[in-house]
């Protein structure tokens, strides 16, 4: 299917790698449909786009390549909502909040995007331990 | 919104399922008790508001990002 997009103009894409939020996300509850486009060349960033609203974007990282020590545990209830049987179906980003100069942005450690590669289904899940916060810096400060 | 009048250890119940007990209350902090199926999702308020507000943040432009590629 076509969609367009924010950074990637008009593209056509594969409908079965859509992720289905089936309650959307804090703030966009409506947002139901994403898919992740890389944005840089070594893929470290990537974008979350919506589906049906062309400028909405998410920039999102694979957590564990900035905070190789990112480390949580998912709740029963969001293991039965996704539907997961294992861990190898799981992947994990982290939305970060672009700073400029980027130097200064952050990743939200606090509530990453959840999907289950198997089925598709994602979930933005809130983590209730108190040791991740919304806004950790990328970029050690030297 | 409904208001009720609890005393320490009394509880409400919400449908079928849903039960809130207030523990104990000290000055202006209340301790609740909270038993509800598995897949009712329970958050501090605050926190909730917190992570809407970052999402919001997060949606605005990456030209931070985009600058920062070009270097």
């Amino acid at each position: 299917m076509l969609i367009k997009t924010k950074y990637h103009n008009e593209i056509e894409i594969n409908k079965a790698d859509i992720i289905h939020f089936e309650k959307g996300i804090p703030g966009f509850l409506e947002e139901k449909e994403f898919i992740i486009l890389p944005l840089s060349d070594d893929q470290t960033f990537l974008v979350m786009q919506s589906i049906s609203t062309e400028y909405l974007t998410f920039l999102v990282v694979s957590p564990f390549h900035f905070f190789p020590e990112y480390d949580f545990q998912l709740e029963d209830l969001v293991v039965e909502e996704l539907g997961l049987q294992s861990e190898k179906e799981i992947q994990v980003f982290s939305i970060l909040t672009a700073e400029d100069p980027f130097e200064n942005t952050t990743a939200n450690l606090q509530a990453p995007i959840i999907i289950n590669t198997t089925n598709q289904k994602a979930k933005q899940v809130i983590l209730n331990d108190g040791q991740y916060k919304t806004k950790h810096p990328i970029f050690q400060k030297g | 919104m409904l208001v009720l009048t609890r005393k320490n250890g009394e509880s409400i119940k919400i449908g079928d399922d849903i039960e809130i007990t207030i523990i104990s209350s000290k000055n202006d902090q209340v301790k609740i008790g909270i038993n509800a199926p598995k897949n009712v999702e329970i958050l501090r308020k605050e926190i909730y508001e917190q992570i809407l507000a970052e999402n919001q943040a997060a949606s605005k432009d990456i030209q931070g990002l985009l600058n920062f590629l070009k270097k």
